[in-house]
C-alpha cells in the first residue's frame, strides 16, 4: 500500500510540473513581461535592469525552475492591473470561492448519494420516475441558464433570495466567511445549487444505476434471507457496496465544481477567484491567470490523491494485497 | 391428531407473465419436511427448484409471483404473510444456504459484523452476547481461531472456509428450517464432502430440517433422508432414498440415475438423458416428460392430469416402471 501511495504521489507530481510548465510558458511568452511593467516610457537602461532582474536572459530550464520554486513559496508575481502580489489578491479571493465549492459539493454528494438510493430502492415509483426525469432535463440545460433562471424565479419574481454578491461577511482571522451571518448563508443558497446541481445529477445517477447493480447481487438476497431489516440491506450492505466507483467520479466532480465556479461566480457576481480569473482574462493579467491554472491543478491533483487513498478505507481486499486495480 | 410437520407445501403453483404469456416455473407441487429431515431435491437445471426454495423463503423475484396454493411452517400459513412479519421470519424459522459462497458473503464487511447483525436482528441479546455467539457459531462450523478471525473481511477466506461461514450466518439464529440451494455446487470436489456432512451434522444435532437442493447424487445417498425429483416445475416423484435410488418409479428419475437401477454407486453425477427439458414457455400437452421418455404411449400426449399417485403415491406417470415389471 505504501509503494502505491508514493506511486500516486510521484504521478501527482508530473502532473503538477507539466501544468506548472504550461504556465510558465503562458507567464513568459504570452505578451511581453516588459513591456507589460514598464509601460510606453522607458528606456533601453530600464529594460536591461529589469531582464536582468527578472532573470529573463537566463536559460529556459533556470527560469521554469525559479518559477516553480516561487510557486512553491507561494509567490506568482505581481498583477498587471492592481500592482499588488498576485498571491495576495488570491488569498483575499479563495474563502468565498471554497465556501461556495463546499456547500455546493455537499449538496451534490448528499442531494446526489440520497436521491439516487431513493430513485433505486423505488425504482418503479412515480417520485422516482419524476426525479429521473428532471433530472434530464437539469443535466441538459447549460449552468448560466440555470443561474438565470434561478434569479429570476427566486430573486426577481418571489424576492426570496439575493441575486448577486456575498451578502455581509465576516472577517475571521485571514478569513472572510460568509457562514456567520444570515445574508451570508441566504446568498449562497442560489449560487451553490447552481454550481452543484450538474454533478449532483451526475452523482445520483450514477449511484442509482449502481445501487440497482448492487441489489441483484447475491450477498443482497442472502442478507435479506437472514431476515434484516429493509433499512439495514439498503444502506449497511448495498449503499456501501456502490461506494468506490461512485467516490471516483465525485472526486472528479468536485474538481470541475471549483473550475466551472468561473461560471457561476460570473452570473451572481460572486467575488472568488473564479470571477478574478474572467476579469483577468478581460486584461491579460497574466500572472493572475498562470496563479490561478496552477491553484486548480493543485487542487484537482489533491482530491485525486484523496480519491485514492478513499478506496482503500472503503475496500478491504485492497489494503491486503495492495494492488493498484 | 399429531403434531404438524415442519413445513408443509400444498398445490404450491408460482407464476412469471413474460412477454409470451404467463409461464409456471412451480406447477401443483406439495412435499413435507418433518422436524430432523432432511429432503433430498434434484432435478435438471431450470426444472424450477430455485424457485421452489425461493417461493417458500419468500423472496421470489418479481415478477414471479405464488398464484394458489399453501405453505406452513409449524402449521403457521406463511405465504403471503405481511412483508414485516415475513422479513422476522427469515433467518429466524427459516435459514438459507446459496450456491456461491464467493459471492454470498458481502466483501466489504468484517465476517463478525454480518454474524451479529444477524443474531441482533432476531434474538433478544447484548451486543456483548451476540459476538460471544457469532463466535461460538464460526467454531461450530469448523473455523480454526475464530475468536481472532471475527474482523476478517471474506476474501481472506477460502471457497470451502466461505461456505462454512454461510452456514454460520444461515444458521445463527437457530431456524427450524434450512434451504440448502445447491451448497455445494460451487466449491471444489475435496471440500464439497465435508461440507455436506458439516451441514448434515449441525441439523441435526439441532433438530433443523433441511430442504437440500443438489446435483449430485452421492450427497443425496449420504445424507438425504427423502428426495423429490422435479422436471419442468412439477413433482414427478417423491419418495424415500433408498426407494428412489435403488428403484425409481418414474422414467425420468430411473434417466437421472443412469437409466439401470443402481445408481448410488460409481455413477456420482446425474446421467445425461436424450433430449432437453422443454422450455417453459412450450411445455407438450401431457406429461412434460413424454417426448423424451422411451416408455411413453398415447395417454402420456394426452392432456390429462397427472397426479403423484403411482407407486404407492411415489410418482406422477401414467406407466411407472416399477409396475410395468410387475
Ligand atoms: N424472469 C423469468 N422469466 C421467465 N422465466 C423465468 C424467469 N426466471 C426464471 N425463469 C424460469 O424459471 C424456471 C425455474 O428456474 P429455477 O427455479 O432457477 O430452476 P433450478 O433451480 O431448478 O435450476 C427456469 O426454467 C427459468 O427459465
Ligand atoms: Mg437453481
Amino acid at each position: 500500500m505504501i509503494a502505491y501511495v508514493i506511486r500516486r504521489v510521484f504521478h501527482s507530481m508530473i502532473v503538477l510540473l507539466v501544468v506548472g510548465l504550461v504556465a510558465f510558458a503562458m507567464f513568459r511568452y504570452v505578451g511581453d513581461p516588459i513591456d507589460n511593467m514598464l509601460g510606453q516610457e522607458r528606456t533601453q537602461a530600464d529594460i536591461e535592469r529589469l531582464t536582468e532582474q527578472l532573470g529573463l536572459d537566463q536559460p529556459f530550464v533556470v527560469q521554469y525552475w525559479k518559477f516553480l520554486r516561487n510557486a512553491v513559496d507561494g509567490n506568482f508575481g505581481v498583477s498587471y492591473r492592481q500592482g499588488r502580489p498576485v498571491a495576495e489578491i488570491i488569498a483575499e479571493r479563495a474563502p468565498a470561492t471554497l465556501e461556495l465549492a463546499t456547500v455546493s459539493g455537499l449538496f451534490a454528494i448528499l442531494v446526489g448519494i440520497g436521491l439516487g438510493v431513493f430513485t433505486a430502492i423505488r425504482r418503479n415509483g412515480v417520485a422516482s420516475n419524476l426525479i429521473m426525469t428532471l433530472s434530464l432535463i437539469g443535466v441538459s440545460l447549460p449552468t448560466f441558464l440555470i443561474g438565470i433562471l434561478f434569479i429570476y424565479v427566486f430573486s426577481v419574481e418571489l424576492d426570496l433570495l439575493p441575486s448577486f454578491g456575498r451578502g455581509d461577511v465576516v472577517q475571521v482571522g485571514n478569513w472572510s466567511t460568509g457562514f456567520l451571518t444570515k445574508s451570508g448563508l441566504l446568498a449562497l443558497i442560489l449560487p451553490s445549487i447552481t454550481l452543484g446541481l450538474y454533478q449532483m445529477t451526475l452523482i445520483m445517477r450514477l449511484v442509482r444505476a449502481e445501487m440497482l447493480e448492487v441489489l441483484r447481487q447475491d450477498y443482497i438476497r442472502f442478507a435479506r434471507a437472514r431476515g434484516l431489516r429493509e433499512r439495514a440491506v439498503n444502506f449497511r450492505h448495498a449503499l456501501k457496496n456502490t461506494l468506490v466507483p461512485v467516490i471516483t467520479v465525485t472526486g472528479l466532480q468536485l474538481g470541475s465544481i471549483i473550475a466551472f465556479a468561473i461560471i457561476t461566480e460570473t452570473v451572481f457576481q460572486w467575488p472568488g477567484v473564479g470571477l478574478l480569473f474572467i476579469n483577468a482574462l478581460q486584461f491579460v493579467d497574466i500572472p493572475v491567470m498562470a496563479a490561478y491554472l496552477m491553484l486548480i491543478s493543485v487542487m484537482f491533483v489533491a482530491i485525486n490523491l484523496i480519491v485514492d487513498l478513499l478506496y482503500f478505507a472503503i475496500d478491504p481486499r485492497l489494503r491486503i494485497d495492495g494492488r493498484t486495480g | 391428531m399429531n403434531s404438524p410437520p415442519l413445513l408443509s407445501v400444498r398445490n404450491l403453483v408460482v407464476e412469471i407473465p413474460t412477454r409470451h404469456g404467463v409461464v409456471r416455473p412451480v406447477d401443483q407441487v406439495s412435499f413435507e419436511i418433518q422436524a430432523g429431515e432432511i429432503l433430498g431435491v434434484v432435478g435438471e437445471s431450470g426444472a424450477g427448484k430455485s424457485m421452489t426454495g425461493n417461493a417458500i423463503i419468500g423472496l421470489l423475484d418479481r415478477p414471479a409471483r405464488i398464484v394458489s396454493g399453501e405453505i406452513f411452517l409449524n402449521g403457521d400459513r406463511i405465504d403471503h404473510l405481511p412483508l414485516a412479519a415475513m422479513r422476522k421470519r427469515r433467518g429466524k424459522d427459516i435459514g438459507m444456504v446459496f450456491q456461491d459462497p464467493l459471492t454470498s458473503l458481502n466483501p466489504l464487511l468484517p465476517l463478525g459484523h454480518q454474524l451479529t447483525e444477524t443474531i441482533l436482528a432476531h434474538l433478544p441479546v447484548s451486543v456483548i452476547e451476540a459476538k460471544k455467539r457469532a463466535i461460538a457459531a464460526l467454531e461450530e462450523v469448523g473455523i480454526p481461531a475464530a475468536a481472532e478471525r471475527i474482523g476478517a473481511y471474506p476474501h481472506e477466506f477460502s471457497g470451502g472456509m466461505r461456505q462454512r461461514v454461510v452456514i454460520a450466518l444461515a444458521l445463527s439464529a437457530e431456524p427450524s428450517l434450512v434451504i440448502a440451494d445447491e451448497p455445494t455446487t460451487a466449491l471444489d470436489v475435496s471440500v464439497q464432502a465435508q461440507i455436506t456432512s458439516l451441514l448434515k451434522r449441525l441439523c441435526r444435532e439441532r433438530g433443523t430440517g433441511v430442504m437440500l437442493v443438489t446435483h449430485d447424487m452421492g450427497v443425496i445417498s449420504e445424507t438425504a433422508d427423502r428426495v423429490a425429483v422435479m422436471y419442468a416445475g412439477r413433482l414427478v416423484e417423491l419418495g424415500s432414498v433408498r426407494q428412489v435410488l435403488t428403484s425409481p418409479c418414474h422414467p425420468y428419475t430411473s434417466g437421472l440415475m443412469g437409466s439401470t437401477p443402481l445408481a448410488s454407486k460409481g455413477q456420482k453425477r446425474l446421467h445425461q438423458i436424450p433430449g432437453m427439458m422443454p422450455r417453459l414457455g412450450n411445455l407438450p400437452t401431457g406429461c412434460a416428460f413424454s417426448p423424451r421418455c422411451t416408455y411413453a404411449q398415447d395417454k402420456c400426449h394426452q392432456d390429462l392430469e397427472l397426479q403423484l399417485d403411482t407407486c404407492d403415491g411415489r410418482a406422477a406417470c401414467w406407466f411407472p416402471i416399477g409396475e410395468q415389471e410387475a
